[in-house]
């Protein structure tokens, strides 16, 4: 294989754009609402191309894998930060441009208004998740984790209100505790490896001596502690509920993408320093995945059948869809891993577009009804935090028509993409949530362990439970509704759920490619030599100037002082 | 020196825990203080005590730990300050926010029925 372009742009443009257009919203201060906007709608555009323009790049070649790589500032690979783009970290970034354009389109309609700072703030969200999907440092993933958490919290109190900040100050309480364990768990991986960079971490494990060993092994336990609470695998997962359930919409619908990091971060390093050719560490905690995904896919679909508000019951599938996704990925098998990723995909779409259906229907039911009935103890969003509005803004419903359209047919738009998207979270047939779990149940009859049967079982029986927990909902919704008046909506809010609902449908199309991708990036994902080899193979340009620091070892480079 | 270290940061972190567990917001607050303080401790110990030695490797001596200490975890601590006083700085505006909007210091908001105040 030939070495990578060292200084690859479009690994690191993914991460400097939002940055970028971030400070830029920060100097341009609390006005200046359309242009702030109008730019906040490029940016995350001008992203997401990004994204599928990396994905398309590293697709690209027949090769079983190819790898993107950008050093930052030129340094040799084990000291600088590196940047690496593989199959999975371009599909996590596809995703997370596609959601943080659907929330942001949903937010134009009425919730940017809700807080001064949500466009800086969902650009720099942006920015943690491009930043985490593409490091290939163990402690730039800690930056880019708090840069994408302090971003959450910024947006999860956004729009304000007691319930959000009550919910705010545990969600936070829990994400710092989480980040202390992983800074622990990086630290003792340090002290035993000596360096950072994932790729020689995972070179380095297995020539760490058997002293160490027990050193090692509770350094990444206490590592994977961190990503499985930000995943919300049972029992570590409790906060996600109430958090996703009292915030607004756009911004839970964007926090849909926030537990796969969890997700993401397992996968990755799992695969990466514990696989069957590791030693005595080999398949190292695979059974605490398997059983916590299983615990958490049950507690997730029991949540389900019992919640009777809708948000409520979208932070339980979100739970399931975690603890289904932790589950497979512990198996450690190619196979069930490609399932698993295009489960990832397909739920990932369908939540956001879920979340985004949920408050367009409480609005109807608003209409019919009166006033919101939430059953425990969340309320209605508070007044907002900036009183005094741009007065070119309107904001007031009565003067919904001059920004949108009613649309005649809404009742039937939300019946269809809520009926689609809640066969995509059930699994049932034709859909893309089916593709994703016959390709994972498939794998798993050729593994016949106890747990992968239990694990099928699991799957087919929280599919039956969602399936009957949402037709309830929409029973409720759409069919008992008596009212003549139907509800509002703008074409703005209701272009992300229709887009959204088109790339499940598309997702169905091409179910064949897109399995084969994710075929392709398990395969990948389950040869971490491909990995190691990409990232320390690259080499540093040489400097023209004939300084060339580059290649040369770090203590002749800062020999003299 | 090793055990002095080791004992602050066990101290630090048993009171963290303990502060952390306490249905106060402001006892919250202080224990992820004193958690991160242990554990910027400890990142600082991964890269071997060493009593006056310089970060960086001198011209002529051998480039192994007994000759200088290991910079990566001063630099690692030092990231980890800058972001461990932002967010408790955040936390502490939200404290703030729910003591002003629920009138209580409880972590849920409300006092615990059969709890005095």
């Amino acid at each position: 294989m030939t070495p990578a372009n060292p200084a690859d742009p479009l690994v690191v443009a993914p991460v400097l754009l939002p940055l970028g257009t971030a400070a830029l919203m920060l100097l341009m201060g609390e006005k200046r609402r359309r242009l702030k906007a109008a730019l906040n709608v490029g940016s995350a555009m001008l992203g997401l191309l990004l994204a599928i323009a990396l994905l398309r790049q590293v697709d690209a070649s027949g090769t079983p894998a190819t790898f993107a790589v950008h050093l930052t500032a030129n340094w040799p690979v084990p000291y600088g930060i590196a940047l690496v783009a593989d199959r999975l970290s371009a599909l996590m970034a596809v995703l997370a441009g596609i959601v943080g354009v659907a929330s942001l389109l949903y937010a134009l309609a009425r919730w940017q208004h809700g807080g001064v700072y949500y466009h800086g703030l969902l650009q720099l969200q942006l920015m943690g998740l491009y930043g985490a999907f593409l490091t290939a440092d163990l402690f730039n993933l800690f930056v880019f984790f708090e840069v994408l958490l302090a971003a959450s919290y910024g947006l999860l109190l956004h729009g304000g209100g007691t319930a959000r900040v009550r919910a705010g100050l545990h969600y936070i309480a829990i994400n710092l505790l989480a980040s202390l364990l992983f800074l622990i768990g990086v630290a003792v991986l340090y002290g035993v490896t000596g360096t950072l960079n994932m790729a020689d971490i995972a070179l380095k494990l297995t020539q760490v001596p058997a002293s160490d060993r027990g050193l090692l092994h509770a350094g990444a336990a206490i590592l994977a502690m961190a990503f499985l609470a930000k995943a919300a695998i049972w029992p570590l997962g409790f906060w996600l509920q109430p958090a996703y359930a009292a915030a607004s919409a756009p911004a839970a619908a964007l926090f849909v993408i926030l537990t796969k990091v969890g997700v993401y971060a397992l996968l990755r390093l799992w695969t990466l320093c514990f696989p069957p050719e590791a030693g005595a560490s080999a398949g190292f905690g695979g059974h605490a995945l398997v059983w916590g995904g299983l615990a958490t896919l049950g507690f997730g679909a029991v949540g389900l059948f019992a919640s009777q508000q809708l948000s409520r019951l979208m932070g339980y599938s979100v739970v399931a869809s975690s603890g289904t996704l932790v589950a497979a990925i512990g198996f450690g098998l190619p196979a069930l891993a490609a399932g698993a990723l295009f489960y990832l995909v397909t739920s990932t779409l369908a939540g956001c577009a879920l979340f985004l259906l949920v408050e367009l229907l409480e609005r109807s039911r608003e209409v019919e009804t009166g006033p919101p009935q939430f059953d425990d103890g969340v309320q209605a969003p508070g007044p907002f935090l900036d009183a005094e509005p741009a007065p070119s803004i309107n904001l007031d419903d009565e003067e919904q028509a001059l920004v949108g359209l009613a649309i005649p047919a809404a009742l039937a738009f939300l019946g269809v993409s809520f009926t689609l998207c809640a066969m995509v979270v059930a699994g049932l047939p034709p859909l893309g949530g089916f593709i994703a779990k016959l390709a994972m149940l498939q794998a798993l009859l050729q593994i016949g362990s106890a747990p992968a049967w239990m694990l099928f079982a699991l799957l087919i029986a929280s599919g039956l439970l969602a399936a009957i927990a949402m037709m309830r909902v929409g029973i409720r919704h759409f069919w008992t509704a008596t009212a003549a008046l139907p509800p509002r909506l703008r074409v703005v809010e209701s272009l992300p759920v229709a887009a959204l609902v088109a790339a499940l449908l598309a997702l169905v199309v091409n179910g064949n490619a897109v399995l084969r991708y994710t075929t392709q990036t398990a395969a990948t994902l389950h040869e971490p030599q491909l990995y190691i080899d990409a990232v320390l193979g690259a080499l540093a340009r040489p400097t023209g100037g004939g300084a060339g620091i580059a290649p040369r070892p770090i203590a002749d480079a800062r020999g003299s002082p | 020196m090793e055990i002095v270290v080791s004992l602050a940061v066990g101290l630090l972190a048993a009171a963290g825990v303990w502060l952390v567990l306490r249905p106060r917001t402001f006892q919250v607050l202080i224990g992820l203080s004193l958690l991160s303080y242990a554990i910027n401790l400890f990142i600082f110990s991964v890269g071997s005590l060493a009593v006056d030695a310089p970060p960086i490797v001198r011209a002529g001596a051998l480039p192994d730990l007994a000759h200088y200490t290991d910079p990566v975890p001063q630099a690692l601590v030092l990231t980890a300050i800058v972001i461990g006083f932002a967010t408790t700085a955040l936390f502490l505006v939200v404290l703030l926010a729910l003591r002003g909007l629920s009138g209580v210091d409880h972590v849920d908001g409300k006092e615990e029925p059969g709890e005095m105040p």
